[in-house]
C-alpha cells in the first residue's frame, strides 16, 4: 500500500501547525482589539449571572465539621510598613475604619465600635482565582449597617476598599457594586474560625464579598470610599489585580 | 416511501452535524489549551468541596529545581522535560505544569488564559445546545445513534469490540451506519462528557454555585468539580485521539473531504 501520510511529514506538520497556532494565538492574546471580544464573554458571564440568579441569593454556608484545618492565606502576608507593625503590637486597638468619600456623615470606626455592632457570622467557601478553595468561619459588622450609619449618598454606585499593603509597590485596593455591597452576606470580618483575624489573613479588618472570587476579598481594609465611578481610583479598572494583571473587575466565575 | 426515509438527507454528514463538528473542534482545542492555562495556576487537584496547598491533593504537578513530577496519590513518576519542569524555545528552564507549547496564551496569563477560555466556552455550550436540538429535529440522534435491539447482542458488541481493538477499520466508503461502538462512543461524548464538561465548569463560579449549589452539589463539591472537569477534558483528549487514528486509518482525505462537503450517504441494507 502506498502511504499517504509519511511519519515525517506528519511530525513536521503537526510541529508547524502547532506553532503557528501558537504564534498566532500569542498574537491575538496580545491585540487589544480582540481582548476587547474575548472580554465580550465576560461582560456575558456578569449580564446573564446578575440576569438568571436571585440578586439576594446567599451563597452556601457549611457547618463547623467542613472548616477547612488550615485557611490558605494568599497575596500580602503581612504589610509590614512602620504604621502597621505599630498597630499591630498594640493588637490594633488604634486601628480606624474610615468612611469617605459620598456619604453624608463621613465618619471613623474604631475597633471597639466595630466590635460592639451586630454581627454576623458565616461559614462560608472562598474561591480563589486560581482553583484552589478554602472554607472558614468569618465574624464581622455587615457593610450595609456601615452605610447606614454614614449615610451614603444617592450618587455613590461603587464602594472602594483601600488596604494597609502594597504589592509591588502599589497600595493593594478593590471595589464592589451596591448589589453586593448590600448583601446579607457582605461584611468586614475581624474573626476567623473564633479568633482574631490573624495577619496573614488580613488583620485586623478584611471584606467577605461571598459569590465573588478570591481577590475581591480585601485584606487590611483601611478606609471605605463610596464613589460614582471608578474611572480616578488606581488605574481605574476597580483593583489591584484588574490594573495589574487584568482580571476581570466582575468575579463571579 | 416511509417517513424515516423521507427525511434521510442525501448526504453523508448533515450540514449541522459538519458546522458543528469544525466549530466544536476549535472550541475544543481553544478550551483544552486555555484550560491548561488556568491549570498551571494551581497544579494540584481535590476531592470534596475544599482544597488547597495545605491539604492532601490526589493528583499533583511539582517541580524541584533540577526535576518535574507528576503524581498520583503517593506515586511520583518523573516527567522533567514535559511537565513542571521544562525548556521554553529559547532553551530557558521552566518550572509550570504544561509546557507553553500546549497552553494558550504560550506565556502565563491567567487573565487572558480566562477570558479565551469564557470566550470559547459560550461558543462551545450554544453550538452543543443547538446540535442537540438541531440532531433531534431532524432525526439524526434517532437514525444514527440511537442504539438498536441487535446493537446490544453481546456477539455484536464482542465482534465489534474485537475490530476496534484490532484497529481493523473498513474504508469508510464501504460503511453503512455506526457500528456499536462507535454509536457508544459518541452518545457517551455529546450526551454525558460534553454535558458534564459545562456543569463542572458552572459548579466552579462562586456565583453560580450560590444561586444553584446543586451545580456543586451533584458533583461532591466544588474541588471534586474542578478534579471531574480535568479528568473529562482529558478522556476527551483520549476520544480525539482514537477519532483521530480512525480517521487516518480509514482514509483521511475522503473522510475530512465529507465532513467539509458533506459527502454521499451509502443507502443501508435493509
Amino acid at each position: 500500500m502506498k502511504k499517504l501520510i509519511t511519519r515525517r511529514a506528519l511530525v513536521t506538520s503537526a510541529t508547524l501547525g502547532a506553532g503557528g497556532l501558537l504564534t498566532g494565538c500569542d498574537a491575538l492574546s496580545r491585540n487589544p482589539a480582540f481582548q476587547d471580544v474575548l472580554g465580550l464573554a465576560e461582560d456575558a458571564n456578569f449580564v446573564v449571572q446578575r440576569a438568571l440568579g436571585d440578586r439576594m441569593e446567599l451563597a452556601s454556608e457549611y457547618s463547623r465539621a467542613d472548616i477547612s484545618p488550615k485557611f490558605r492565606a494568599n497575596g500580602t502576608r503581612n504589610p509590614d510598613t512602620i504604621d502597621y507593625n505599630a498597630s499591630a503590637a498594640q493588637s490594633f486597638a488604634d486601628w480606624q475604619l474610615r468612611l469617605t468619600g459620598l456619604f453624608a456623615k463621613p465618619q471613623s470606626f474604631s475597633m471597639a465600635s466595630l466590635q460592639s455592632m451586630p454581627q454576623r457570622t458565616q461559614i462560608t467557601r472562598l474561591d480563589c482565582v486560581e482553583g484552589w478553595s478554602a472554607i472558614g468561619e468569618w465574624t464581622g459588622v455587615p457593610i450595609k449597617l456601615l452605610l447606614d450609619l454614614a449615610v451614603l449618598a444617592e450618587k455613590a454606585n461603587f464602594l472602594v476598599f483601600h488596604c494597609a499593603d502594597r504589592l509591588g509597590g502599589r497600595p493593594y485596593y478593590e471595589s464592589i457594586d451596591l448589589l453586593d455591597a448590600y448583601h446579607p452576606q457582605t461584611i468586614i470580618a475581624h474573626r476567623l474560625n473564633g479568633n482574631a483575624l490573624p495577619v496573614e489573613n488580613g488583620a485586623p479588618l478584611r471584606l467577605r464579598v461571598e459569590r465573588q472570587l478570591g481577590y475581591k476579598h480585601a485584606k487590611y481594609v483601611r478606609e471605605i470610599e463610596a464613589v460614582a465611578t471608578l474611572d480616578n481610583i488606581g488605574a481605574g479598572k476597580g483593583g489591584y489585580w484588574e490594573d495589574v494583571a487584568d482580571y476581570e473587575w466582575y468575579a463571579g466565575i | 416511501m416511509s417517513q424515516a426515509s423521507e427525511n434521510r438527507p442525501q448526504k453523508r454528514h448533515r450540514l449541522s452535524t459538519r458546522i458543528w463538528h469544525w466549530v466544536n473542534a476549535l472550541c475544543l482545542l481553544v478550551l483544552l489549551m486555555s484550560g491548561l492555562t488556568i491549570f498551571n495556576a494551581h497544579p494540584r487537584l481535590y476531592w470534596g468541596e475544599y482544597g488547597s496547598n495545605n491539604d492532601y491533593a490526589w493528583m499533583a504537578v511539582g517541580s524541584s529545581p533540577t526535576q518535574g513530577y507528576l503524581r498520583f496519590g503517593d506515586t511520583r513518576i518523573d516527567t522533567t522535560g514535559f511537565l513542571g519542569n521544562w525548556q521554553d524555545s529559547e532553551g530557558k528552564t521552566k518550572t509550570w505544569a504544561f509546557p507553553g507549547w500546549a497552553t494558550i496564551p504560550s506565556y502565563y496569563s491567567l487573565a487572558e488564559g480566562r477570558r479565551w477560555h469564557f470566550f470559547f466556552a459560550w461558543i462551545f455550550s450554544i453550538g452543543l445546545t443547538l446540535f442537540m436540538v438541531r440532531s433531534f429535529w431532524n432525526r439524526h440522534i434517532q437514525q444514527d445513534l440511537r442504539m438498536k435491539r441487535k446493537d446490544w447482542r453481546p456477539g455484536n458488541i464482542w465482534r465489534s469490540t474485537k475490530k476496534h481493538a484490532r484497529l481493523r477499520v473498513q474504508k469508510s466508503a464501504t460503511v453503512e451506519g455506526y457500528n456499536v461502538i462507535q454509536k457508544l462512543s459518541y452518545i457517551g461524548v455529546i450526551f454525558i462528557l460534553l454535558p458534564v464538561m459545562i456543569l463542572t465548569g458552572l459548579a466552579m463560579s462562586p456565583a453560580m454555585d450560590a444561586n444553584w449549589p446543586i451545580l456543586s452539589d451533584i458533583f461532591g463539591g466544588r474541588q471534586s468539580a474542578r478534579s471531574i472537569h480535568f479528568i473529562a477534558a482529558f478522556i476527551l483528549v483520549l476520544f480525539f485521539l482514537v477519532h483521530i487514528l480512525k480517521v487516518l486509518l480509514s482514509g483521511p482525505i475522503d473522510q475530512v473531504k465529507w465532513m467539509i462537503f458533506g459527502g454521499k450517504r451509502k443507502e443501508p441494507a435493509r
